[in-house]
């Protein structure tokens, strides 16, 4: 089980070492002269691209961040066992569930979710 | 202190934990602060409007150099496990605290 | 008349066992002196109740490691003016995450049960001989292992363990998760792995992948840092990774 962790962890950094320097490199580039909302969307609505993007990030973190902090807790904590776990699994479906209603949230056009 | 805590490459994991840490925290807050933008560009544009003050945008700025230390300093993790060269450790280890503090740097010049 | 630090050291011991308390001598400095000289000289002539462990006293068996002045060390590789501080100080603790038996002597027997938990010792292959599978005999003749080859490279790189426990001692993760195997099991088990000869490594990558293996290295590298042998048990682990993943993705596929 925890092999399959480790490699997961590995894997999803690695996805996540290019999807994080994408995401620098467009926030130093947006963040220019200020930002707004305007500037935001009109770069990511009805971008295939970027939603496709973020997706992929959202899913390589869901995989990636509670793993880490499984680490954590059991070697700083007294938590270990099932419950951790389900509680970790818990997070990772939080962070899939916020992070797809966030890139759909700039993906999506309202017109096309409210008709 | 004992010797093993005053070590680079243990300072290195350390750090690369707390801002592991701290992602971990601000990653569900960015999320809902970016779903806001299903109600409409206005509220994302108030929401942009309320933390332009100078302590978020030194919190974005931490945030930021967070993320660029986290993912040197695993980059570098990463080599020591998959690459057939051994490191430098003091060297390597300035290497990706530069790099995330240029980051950083970088951020907070654009943002201001 | 009172030894200033130029000619005496304050040496801070620790008496008792998990429960216990630094106890402070007087040692005069002395030319060349090791740790091993300071901490024999308070047994013999000041202290005869003190427990301390020493055997070669050249370095070559590592029976002397303990804490000095904060860093896992052998007292007999260590001169005082390497390790002291400037005022004239030394602090000695035993071995960091091992049980105290008493003052400077730890039970070594947990950290044996880990290298043997890691599977590091040698299995010879079973040997066919005359159509009789798995009969232990010797083998016909020698086999060759060239000492160019990657792999004995490999093993060669950590074979001089001599399982002194400094690493284990230096290595937090075997302080936060008292399962973890640790550096030293961990390096022996890697040179097995690239030992050409050994039957055993089946078992052996199954028993460092398990939830006490070797994915719990953080590589924070204070086993390379410290080992005395000059070691890098970090790269040694880096490598059983390497195998567990390829175990895992070749069973997988």
């Amino acid at each position: 089980m925890t092999a399959i962790l480790f490699i997961a962890q590995r894997a999803s950094a690695a996805v996540l070492a290019f999807a994080v320097t994408v995401h620098l490199a467009t926030i130093l580039y947006a963040v220019r002269g200020g930002l707004t909302a305007g500037e935001v969307l009109g770069r990511t609505r009805d971008n295939h691209w970027f939603f496709a993007f973020y997706v992929l990030f959202v899913l390589a973190v869901a995989v990636h961040a509670p793993i880490g902090l499984r680490n954590v807790l059991r070697e700083w904590t007294r938590w270990h066992g099932r419950s951790l776990d389900v509680a970790l699994a818990l997070f990772s479906v939080l962070l899939l569930i916020l992070g797809i209603r966030a890139a759909l949230a700039v993906y999506v056009s309202p017109e096309r979710l409210f008709g | 202190m004992r010797a093993s805590h005053t070590q680079p490459g243990f300072l290195a994991a350390l750090v690369h934990r707390l801002a592991g840490l701290a992602l971990a925290i601000f990653l569900p807050i960015h999320f809902w602060a970016l779903s806001g933008a299903l109600s409409g560009a206005d509220f994302l544009d108030k929401f942009l409007k309320v933390t332009q003050t100078p302590l978020i945008k030194i919190a974005e700025g931490g945030i930021v150099v967070a993320l660029a230390l986290h993912m040197a300093l695993g980059l570098r993790v990463l080599a020591i496990e998959f690459l057939p060269v051994r490191e430098r450790t003091r060297v390597a280890i300035s290497i990706c605290l530069a790099a995330g503090f240029a980051v950083g740097l970088a951020f907070l010049l654009n943002v201001v | 008349m009172a030894l200033d630090s130029e000619s005496a050291l304050a040496v801070d011991v620790w008496r008792g066992a998990a429960e216990g308390r630094f106890q402070t001598f007087q040692v005069p400095r002395r030319a060349h002196q090791t740790i091993l000289d300071v901490v024999t000289e308070i047994q013999r002539d000041q202290d005869a109740t003190l427990s301390y462990r020493f055997a070669c006293r050249v370095g070559m068996c590592g029976s002397c490691a303990m804490v000095v002045n904060g860093r896992p060390r052998w007292t007999c590789r260590t001169r005082v003016s390497e390790a002291v501080t400037g005022d004239g100080k030394l602090q000695l603790e035993p071995l960091r995450n091992f049980t105290v038996v008493k003052d400077l002597t730890v039970d070594m027997a947990a950290f044996f049960d880990k290298w043997r938990d890691a599977k590091g010792h040698f299995e010879p292959a079973p040997i066919e001989k005359d159509g009789e599978p798995g009969s232990p005999m010797p083998q016909a003749d020698f086999q060759v292992v060239p000492p160019a080859t990657p792999e004995r490279q490999a093993a060669d790189a950590g074979i001089e363990c001599i399982g002194c426990g400094v690493c284990h001692s230096a290595c937090d993760v075997v302080a936060w998760n008292k399962d973890y195997l640790g550096p030293a099991p961990l390096n022996r088990a890697w040179t097995l792995v690239n030992d050409v000869r050994d039957a055993g490594n089946d078992a052996r990558i199954d028993a460092v992948s398990g939830s006490a293996g070797c994915h719990a290295c953080h590589s924070h590298m204070n086993c390379t840092e410290f080992c005395p042998r000059g070691i890098a048990p970090t790269y040694s682990i880096a490598g059983l990774k390497r195998a567990m993943i390829s175990r895992a993705l070749g069973r997988k596929s």
